[in-house]
């Protein structure tokens, strides 16, 4: 017989390692990290218990309550009292805690309990309560609480097991039991909050020692970390290294990239017989993708980077630092980590202002959260910045070209806060601050392997996105480009006659004021599905363009076709150009309406078209037309 | 608790400097300006921790002006505005 699907939730306060004992059972990867507020929606996953059960394992949003404040706690809570439609009630909830730390998850503990699902204990992170010398009697721990307990090491092999024997056992229980225990859950008064934590509190001092060596660590660097001046120019220097290594580090390897894709085109074109065939592979295919896949290295250095900040836990940290900084542009400070997450891409970045509780908070950041510098603008930075910019040193050590990449990133969050302060003034006049509170979590040691998980995953997204969607932009380019064929007698390059040049030249005169030509106006229709599109376009109208003899790296045509202003013009437009359909499509699906898609869009290009016209004639007006 | 008081009168913990210690003696969210309803602050703070009896050090704060505040409660560390903050009544 078929063993019918069970259905097990994880619930717990945030950063309790619900989504680490997740993927340790399911096998999956999915994000963790050591801040509040990661996961944002509802993860499911399965797997089989060792006496063969068929479980669905569904992973929740952190909440230190049932109460749903803000939109990721309403998922959490909805899915414990079977409320979504179509849901079906979880059969155990696994209440998962961080054993250092048990005060607020055992009062979430005695809250669930009133719902009536089986429920259990999980005091997960017990590795580390261990080496700060807590000791809990666990069974004592049981028997007051009224609910099985048991430990979990999410994060090392095996530290699974007694979690797993438990869930058997509570399952087999919860079989023979017949009926369901009544759901009695309602919103607690302020009254009965209190109670439910007094009465926490004097269970966890009957069972729980206090931790004998606490975390001087944490306290030891936060000292530095969070030091009013010193904090704020710690994160700055983070910040810059980020984009100074971004630049210095990738550079070999890309070129290492590079030359393997140009000798790659260049076997195409030896090995084919001239004609539509050995065009389209090295023109469209090689030339197209191989120029976007050339930014992997960049990508993976600033995943690493990202990732690396995030497990240690120094996320929250600059949450704080940056909290009345960014109050002052009418933003809230858990605004921070979606911001921040958005320099990855904009998409997780909207998906991370769920745990933002007040709807206009969440709408500003929404809003200008896409004006941040995703890993999409990378290429195309880059391909410019080294095209146009020399790497000389600046003051005998910094990079010019990393400090122009820097300055890119800072103009998108200082126009990021800029909108947000203007959105506040002007459409928000009664606002008033929504409060911050956040925990802290302890600082970890980055775990080697999930950082490695977290990176393959992000280059494996890349890498994906350059075999989809732009592979098929490219063919729709290279298709665009090449027809129709000149006729018999051109004297002009064949691109000239082709569709691409006609749209080009159909759009053209209303980018002429920006200074683009025709080419990077072509370019930009493509460039809509997605940023770094854009740089694949050019690589193969301007590969087309230059035929057979065109065996120069799209940066070297690029530096000899383009004026310098054009091209800091370009700059200009890719900070703030709303070229990504994804990021419009997740907009209006967060927001639930087309109108905050459409604002959106106007105004990220209407400030692109005013920042490429200005960049442009002020350029010009230097002389660098 | 009275020998606390006598010795040490209460203070609303959105006024402590960094390094103050202290046991929070009642939440008064009336007196805080926070955009919460009261009702809701209460709430909030009772979650992350903040009841009656528990102990507070102010371990940092934030550059301008002073705000927000790291606090110890007990034994987690939370960011929160000097604004909430003042519903917090501690000596
Ligand atoms: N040492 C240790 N670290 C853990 C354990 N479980 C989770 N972590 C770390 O705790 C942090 C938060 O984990 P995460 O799964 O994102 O928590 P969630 O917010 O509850 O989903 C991450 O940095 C994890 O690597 C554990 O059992 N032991
Ligand atoms: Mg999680």
């Amino acid at each position: 017989m078929e063993s019918p699907l069970l259905h097990l939730a994880l619930v717990g306060t945030p950063n309790s390692g619900k989504t680490s004992l997740f993927n340790a059972l399911t096998g999956s990867r999915q994000k963790v990290a050591n801040y509040p507020g990661v996961t944002v929606e509802r993860k499911e996953g399965g797997f089989v218990t060792p006496q063969g059960r068929q479980i669905s394992l569904v992973d929740l949003p952190g909440t230190y309550s049932l109460r749903g404040r803000s939109p990721d706690e309403e998922i959490t809570r909805d899915f414990v009292l079977g409320r979504a439609t179509g849901e079906v009630l979880p059969d155990l909830v696994l209440c998962v805690a961080d054993s250092t730390n048990l005060r607020l998850t055992i009062r979430l503990l005695l809250e669930l309990k009133s719902t009536g699902r089986p429920l259990a204990l999980v005091l997960n992170m017990f590795d580390i309560a261990k080496r700060r010398g807590v000791t809990v009697d666990v069974a004592g721990l049981s028997q007051a609480l009224g609910v099985p307990v048991v430990t979990s090491i999410a994060v090392r092999k095996g530290g699974t097991d007694d979690l797993l024997q438990l869930t058997d056992h509570l399952l087999a229980r919860a079989e023979a039991a017949t009926g369901d225990r009544a759901n009695t859950w309602r919103p607690l008064t302020v009254p009965e909050l209190r109670a439910t934590q007094r009465e926490a509190d004097r269970i966890i001092a009957a069972t729980v020692s206090l931790p004998e060596r606490p975390d001087t660590w944490t306290a030891r660097i936060d000292s530095v970390a969070l030091h009013p001046v010193g904090g704020l120019l710690i994160l700055l220097a983070i910040l810059f290294v980020m984009f100074q290594g971004v630049f210095a580090w990738a550079q070999p390897l890309m070129q290492l990239l590079s030359a393997a894709f140009d000798a790659l085109g260049q076997l195409v074109h030896d090995q084919l017989p001239e004609g539509l065939l050995q065009s389209f592979l090295q023109n469209g295919v090689i030339s197209g993708v191989g120029s976007v896949i050339v930014f992997l290295p960049q990508i993976i250095i600033i995943f690493l980077f990202i990732l690396l900040l995030e497990d240690f836990g120094y996320m929250a940290r600059a949450a704080f630092l940056m909290d009345r900084i960014m109050g002052g542009a009418g933003l809230h400070g858990r605004a921070f980590i979606p911001l921040l997450s958005s320099f990855a891409c904009a998409i997780p970045g909207i998906m991370a202002t769920r745990v933002i509780d007040n709807r206009r908070d969440r709408l500003t950041t929404i809003l200008i959260a896409p004006l941040m510098t995703c890993s999409a603008r990378i290429p195309v930075y880059t391909l410019i910045i080294s095209a146009f910019i020399p790497p000389t040193k600046v003051w005998g050590l910094i990079n010019l070209q990393g400090l122009v990449m820097f300055g890119l990133y800072a103009a998108g969050i200082v126009s990021a806060l800029l909108v947000s302060f203007l959105v506040k003034f002007f459409l928000m006049r009664d606002y008033q601050p929504a409060p911050f509170m956040l925990e802290l979590p302890d600082y970890k040691l980055p775990r080697l392997r999930g950082i490695a998980i977290g990176v393959y995953t992000r280059a494996k997204m890349f890498l994906q996105r350059a075999g989809t969607t732009i592979f098929a932009m490219m063919v729709l380019i290279w298709f665009l480009a090449s027809f129709p064929q000149p006729p018999e007698a051109a004297t002009e390059p064949a691109i000239n006659y082709s569709l691409a040049a006609m749209i080009g030249q159909a759009i053209a005169p209303l980018l002429t004021p920006v200074g683009f030509n025709w080419q990077i106006a072509v370019a930009l229709v493509p460039g809509m599905a997605a940023r770094e599109v854009a740089v694949a376009a050019l690589g193969t109208v301007y590969a087309i363009e230059g035929g057979k003899e065109a065996a120069e790296q799209i940066g070297q045509v690029l530096a000899s076709k383009w004026s310098l202003a054009t091209a800091l013009a370009l700059l200009a437009w890719y900070i703030f150009a709303p070229q990504c359909a994804s990021t419009l499509a997740v907009i209006r699906r967060e927001t639930g309406s087309w109108r905050w898609m459409a604002v959106t869009f106007v105004y990220m290009f209407a400030l692109a078209y005013a920042a490429a016209f200005a960049t442009y004639h002020i350029a010009v007006a230097m002389g660098a037309g | 608790m009275s020998e606390i008081c006598d010795t040490r009168p209460p203070l609303p913990l959105g006024l402590a400097r960094r390094g103050y210690t202290g046991t929070i003696q009642h939440l008064a969210a009336g007196g805080a300006t926070s955009s919460l309803p009261d009702v809701e602050l209460e709430s909030r703070l009772i979650e992350l921790g903040f009841v009656e009896g528990a102990r507070v050090e102010i371990l940092h704060e934030g550059i301008v002006g002073r705000d927000p505040i790291a606090v110890r409660v007990d034994n987690i560390t939370v960011a929160v505005r000097r604004r909430e903050a003042m519903a917090v009544i501690v000596a």
